[in-house]
């Protein structure tokens, strides 16, 4: 039986995740050199592409298509069988839920480019979207979200801690080892070149982060109202911790932490969002910063050019908030499971395995797939067109043209755009 | 005393700051220009629009400095943008008639030498 007004919310929140992924376009095109904006943000927009069509032929198929341990089935290939009957276990047409898991793959794909801008080659990127979007997102999808074993181990994964969150991070963290680090890495400082797109690129990923969270419960019912409101008190947790750790880190209060820190909250309720009541998202917001600012204060110490911070924001925050609710989730809350500190060890060990499982997988399928399409191209730009930037090298366009000195280049049949007559 | 004008690759421009570094000539000012040399022209395309882009964003480099580290400021310069290929830019060397150190008035060879207090 459809519910219309669970319908009418999951319509809207499909939506509302799409829009996270040029919002993390943005995001991302304000963290990097002005030279690779437009690059940048491409990897993102390619994501929405690429990640929609594996996904209607054969992404959504294995990720929630029967309960097989690993892997789904092909039933639902090419949307063969998605219609507007309700999907199980909903109220909503299977059409919607479709769509809506759609927009998640999309956001995970474009959230692993992030460890390979400014360098990585266009082409290539495209190949390995496209691969990874089926052989690791719907396969984490479907242990998670899909009835595998994760799940009907009792594994509780609100809105994609696995697949999404750990999922992403890993894989960066893989992808950042095989492409290698940026030529002047660790040589020059490499420095934002727009703080205001990483603010607003944040703010619009919170807002829309609304939807990711308040419609994973795919209905108006407690669940969605649940995360929804947890989706606005716990990055504002992590917001004010983050302040207190820049001021005492630095002794000011910086803005781009402020956006990390914004994205490290969202992602840490991801898989909390509807099995812990408010006062403790509230503490899991707070404690997420922890582990998250250790790792991007860490990391830039080393030679590894996880360029973006993929791991800690996603990788960590998300591990940090899949085992968060082992701890604390509670029936009176979300009528499914107790944590540790409700009386019940035994969802804490499920969560563990959860956290255990899909980081070695995203890490060792990431990192083979990397290397194979490795074996077939190169997967980074050469150093002379990485210091030109991969905007003009890659793309034949800049973000900020000036115009100056542009001769228009006037196509050989160029007479039929002179003289329009009056 | 000479101006010293060098006119870089932007992608150059730290490589050619830490030469000067390394040469102890610690007075100078940048800016990003745009010019025309020898390099080919590159084709960028908006929406269908095809423009040939004559112009190439450059870093200029200007040091005013006292004869003798006129010599030491154009290895520098050279040895930090020098990439083999066209397009690397130009130097020009230019007498300069006088110089003023604005806070405490002092003239030409003291204005262009660095005081380290």
């Amino acid at each position: 039986m459809i519910d219309t007004g669970d319908t009418a919310w999951m319509l809207v929140a499909t939506a509302l995740v799409l829009m996270m992924t040029p919002a993390l376009g943005l995001f991302y095109a304000g963290l990097v050199r002005s030279k690779n904006t437009l690059n940048t943000f491409m990897m993102c927009i390619a994501a929405i592409a690429v990640a929609t069509v594996t996904w209607a032929a054969v992404g959504y198929s294995l990720a929630f298509d029967g309960d097989g341990g690993l892997i789904g089935g092909l039933g639902n290939a090419f949307l063969n069988g998605v219609d507007f009957q309700p999907r199980a276990g909903t109220a909503i047409p299977e059409l919607v839920f479709m769509a809506f898991q759609a927009t998640f793959c999309i956001i995970t794909v474009a959230l692993v480019s992030g460890a390979v801008v400014e360098r990585m080659r266009f082409g290539p990127f495209l190949v390995f979207a496209t691969l990874w979007s089926v052989l690791v997102y719907a396969v984490l999808a479907h242990w998670a979200f899909g009835g595998g074993w994760l799940q009907a181990n009792g594994t509780l994964d609100f809105a994609g801690g696995v697949p999404v969150e750990m999922g992403s991070g890993f894989s960066a963290l893989a992808a950042a080892l095989v492409v290698g680090a940026r030529r002047d890495y660790g040589r020059q400082a490499l420095l934002p070149h727009n703080a205001v797109y990483v603010l607003l690129g944040a703010g619009l990923l919170w807002f829309g982060w609304f939807g990711f969270n308040g419609g994973s419960g795919f209905s108006t019912g407690s669940p969605s109202v649940l995360a929804f409101t947890n989706t606005l008190l716990c990055p504002a947790c992590t917001l004010v911790v983050w302040f207190v750790l820049d001021l005492v880190r630095g002794r000011k209060v910086t803005a781009i932490g402020a956006a990390t820190a914004i994205v490290v909250g969202c992602v840490a309720i991801t898989p909390a969002g509807g099995f812990v009541g408010p006062g403790w998202a509230m503490l899991l917001g707070a404690l997420a910063a922890l582990p998250s600012y250790a790792i991007i204060v860490w990391r830039t110490r080393t030679r590894v050019d996880e360029t973006l911070d993929v791991l800690a924001a996603h990788g960590m925050a998300g591990f940090f908030g899949i085992l968060f609710i082992g701890f604390f989730a509670s029936t009176a809350w979300n009528g499914v499971s107790d944590g540790l500190l409700y009386g019940n060890a035994a969802q804490l060990g499920d969560q563990a395995l959860a956290a255990l499982a899909a980081p070695v997988y995203a890490f060792v399928a990431t990192y083979l797939l990397l290397r194979a399409i490795g074996l077939f191209t190169a997967l980074r730009a050469d150093p002379r067109e990485e210091a030109i930037g991969m905007d003009v090298v890659q793309h034949g366009e800049e973000a900020y043209a000036t115009g100056e000195g542009a001769i228009l280049v006037v196509p050989a049949d160029g007479e039929d755009r002179t003289a329009i007559p009056a | 005393m000479k101006l010293v004008i060098g006119i870089v690759r932007p992608e150059q421009a730290n490589e050619v700051l830490e030469a000067l570094y390394r040469a102890e000539v610690k007075g100078f000012s940048i800016s990003r220009v745009q010019g025309h040399g020898g390099e080919l022209d590159r084709v960028e395309t908006y929406r269908g629009t095809t423009v040939k882009m004559g112009l190439s964003e450059k870093v200029r480099f200007e040091v005013a400095v006292s004869d003798s580290f006129v010599q030491t400021t154009v290895e520098a310069l050279c040895e930090g943008a020098r990439t083999g290929e066209v397009g690397d830019g130009k130097i020009f060397v230019l007498p300069l008639e006088r110089a003023v150190r604005i806070r405490t008035g002092d003239t030409d060879h003291d204005a262009v030498t660095p005081v380290n207090k």
